[in-house]
């Protein structure tokens, strides 16, 4: 499903560092030009639920995106955009998502940044953090034992993550499967408003890999070319059988939480930091000052990136909601394991019988 | 030949393993030892590299499971106890039982949870957890009773192609014998007249089953016929099944090993009296264990959960109303 940016093709192929940080920098620029758009949306009260900006990660995420391969397994985090583009998400899927399109792989069920295609290998969020590492290492462990390809899954969390249960229990078992995982940490600072020194202790959580028995790299989240060779060596040592890979990059959100949060807790010495640096910005800078993008093209990027956004969320704004009166309210692929609870009082007992239609008596269990 | 309920679980899982190469186990200690309670005994030696020692992480254990899934497995995960299930309660509740929602992927795993108590297991290791996990959507909850339903349900909660959380009871384990294997079974969501009665109908489910039919036998002496009803499945609940018995008993006693706030027996009580209200002649009673963690002391723990004279305490007082 890995789609292209008009004739960019994945870094996997890209045989020059020029190549990888152009097609980055446009992953990174379509992506932020999108955010912008559901920012805008929804402060136009046209978005139900939140809202959450990759401002700041970019980078990194691109970076995860275009290091995998179609046949891969990716399970973003909220700040994702860029790698959720890259990897192959199309911008009418991430806006009918936050739109709340009944077209979107979600269909309404679920919203804003919790999509995907699992069977794509692209998954779902939870919003329960560190919850989807052990899924991607249940996927990497299935193809083992079907004997086909495995591939390279990479799971992304924020620092606050890795103080969950969910994130060692994860990290331990991909270590004892030898697992070709690749954990991508963003070291954004703060966790909501919780600041990382409140979060653990250690002095780099990267640190931590010689714990697990895993190979670590740690990065400059906010330069692009540090970010893809650093994510693209631990995707190519992971695909080689280098076992499970944390990778950890510093780096600062330039954003709220959500859109709801004005980040009023952010220290100021932070973002004037080198951490506070716009990682688009400093990738703008390089392609300029080493000649690689001529202000012309840079400006044409922008137009043909506005562009797109705009014209996949005006055709997924005229894309029909879901529809209470259509939708199965059933949770179970087994719809006759449906459990018939009554609708209304006074239709009872005709909404249950007609909701759990009489069954067979017996049925036969094959002879073992 | 006989066989235990705990024969028929390993049984039902060396099938499925023979029978569908999707499957595999993952769990603490299923492997070459076997399991904690042998329910794996031989079968990581009869299926190389299927059977597999988790380390003791149940968050990690479901998510990886719901990630095979994905990838089209069908995993039978072994939780040591009900009790430690909570651990990888996020993992059930909030992703594998809402995965087919969401996504419209379905999630078929199977989470075994041996559930209940026996002498001397204490607070940790006796729990049943069928009411919190029925309380979530998206799952199956199958608490079998006999050591038929043990072993076709379990291969049927394997097939389903949703999340199952099949609680099966510790001290049925090594206590309940059939003479064979079962060639038919009734249908997932059907409950069963584990006894005809016309005077009172105790609903119950797993090993109170058993404790229901001792008292319907010692009432039986006394001319009281107690209609016994097996759920099998509490989630769905076969309603219909259960309101038939009332209609023709008209007197209501649902017992549950569960502790008592919400539940099973709140549940059925709450079907009945919305929807067969008018077939009652007395108030429906519900027996649960008293709200206490499950005590480790024989003493304690005889009198903390329902036993056939409770059981059969309630039932006098029940004819009486």
């Amino acid at each position: 499903m890995v789609q292209s940016v008009a004739g960019v093709q994945g870094a996997s192929v890209v045989s020059s560092l020029r190549e990888g940080i152009v097609a980055a920098y446009r992953w990174m620029l379509l992506a932020r030009v999108l955010d912008e758009k559901f920012a805008s949306l929804y402060r136009a009260g046209k978005i139900h639920g939140g809202v959450y900006l990759g401002r700041g990660q970019e980078a990194l995420s691109a970076a995860v995106g275009m290091s995998l391969r179609p046949g891969d397994v990716f399970a973003p985090l909220i700040r994702d955009g860029a790698g959720r583009l890259a990897f192959g998400e199309t911008l009418v899927e991430a806006a009918r998502t936050y739109l709340g399109s009944a077209l979107g792989p979600m269909r309404g069920r679920d919203g804003n940044v919790h999509r995907g295609r699992p069977r794509d290998g692209y998954l779902p969020m939870l919003s329960h953090l560190g919850a989807m590492i052990s899924v991607v290492n249940g996927m990497l462990l299935a193809r083992r034992f079907k004997g086909v390809p495995q591939g390279v899954g990479a799971a992304c969390i924020g620092e606050g993550a890795t103080s969950t249960g969910a994130f060692h229990e994860a990290l331990n078992q991909a270590a004892v499967e030898r697992l070709p995982l690749v954990l991508v940490v963003a070291d954004n600072q703060y966790a909501y408003s919780t600041h990382s020194s409140r979060q653990f202790a250690c002095r780099s959580l990267v640190d931590r890999a010689v714990g697990y028995g895993v190979t670590g790299a740690t990065l400059d989240g906010t330069d692009v070319a540090e970010c893809l060779a650093v994510v693209g060596k631990a995707v190519r040592n992971a695909r080689a059988g280098g076992g499970p890979q944390l990778v950890v990059a510093r780096l600062l959100r330039l954003c709220g939480h959500g859109e709801h949060d004005d980040a009023g807790y952010i220290n100021p010495a932070l973002k004037q930091s080198e951490l506070g640096r716009d990682c688009l910005a400093v990738a703008e800078e390089r392609l300029r000052v080493d000649g690689w993008a001529t202000d012309a093209e840079l400006e044409a990027w922008h137009g043909e990136s506005v562009g797109r956004v705009e014209a996949a969320v005006n055709s997924v704004q005229r894309e029909p909601t879901p529809d209470p009166f259509q939708e199965t309210w059933c949770a179970l692929a087994t719809p006759r394991l449906k459990d018939g609870f009554p609708a209304e009082p006074s239709a009872a007992r005709a909404g249950t019988v007609a909701e759990n239609p009489p069954v067979a008596a017996v049925s036969a269990v094959p002879a073992p | 030949m006989s066989i235990t309920y705990l024969e028929a679980i390993r049984e039902a899982q060396a099938r499925a393993l023979r029978d569908d190469p999707r499957v595999f186990i993952y769990g603490q200690d299923v492997g070459s030892f076997g399991g904690a309670f042998k329910a794996t005994k031989n079968l990581a030696q009869e299926f190389p590299g299927r059977v597999i020692d988790a380390p003791i992480s149940e968050d990690a254990m479901v998510g990886s499971a719901i990630g095979a899934a994905i990838e089209g497995m069908r995993p039978i995960i072994e939780m040591q106890f009900a009790d430690f299930s909570t651990v990888g309660f996020n993992q059930i509740v909030n992703h594998a039982g809402a995965f087919h929602w969401r996504t419209g992927v379905p999630c078929p795993i199977t989470i075994r949870l041996p559930s209940g108590g026996t002498t001397g297991s204490g607070p940790f290791h006796s729990q049943c957890l069928e009411g919190l996990y029925a309380l979530y959507p998206g799952l199956v909850v199958m608490t079998p009773a006999t050591v038929e339903d043990a072993y076709s349900m379990l291969l049927e909660a394997v097939a389903i192609d949703d999340p199952v959380i099949f609680c099966e009871h510790k001290y049925l384990y090594y206590h309940l014998k059939a003479e064979a294997l079962p060639t038919e079974a009734l249908p997932v969501g059907k409950a069963r007249i584990a006894r005809a009665g016309r005077d009172v109908t105790i609903v119950a489910y797993s090993a109170m089953v058993h404790e229901a039919i001792a008292v319907a036998e010692e009432l039986a002496g006394e001319g009281t016929e107690v209609e016994v009803v097996d759920l099998r499945t509490v989630k769905p609940l076969d309603t219909d099944t259960v309101i038939a018995s009332v209609a023709r008993t008209g007197r209501l006693l649902c017992v549950s090993e569960a502790w008592p706030w919400g539940g099973v027996t709140a549940e059925v009580i709450a079907r009945v009296a919305t929807e067969g209200f008018g077939l009652l002649d007395a108030p429906p009673q519900r027996l649960n264990a008293k709200d206490t963690p499950v005590p480790f002391h024989p003493n304690l723990w005889t009198s903390h959960r329902p036993t056939a004279r409770s059981i059969c305490e309630a039932v006098r007082r029940l004819l009486q109303l």
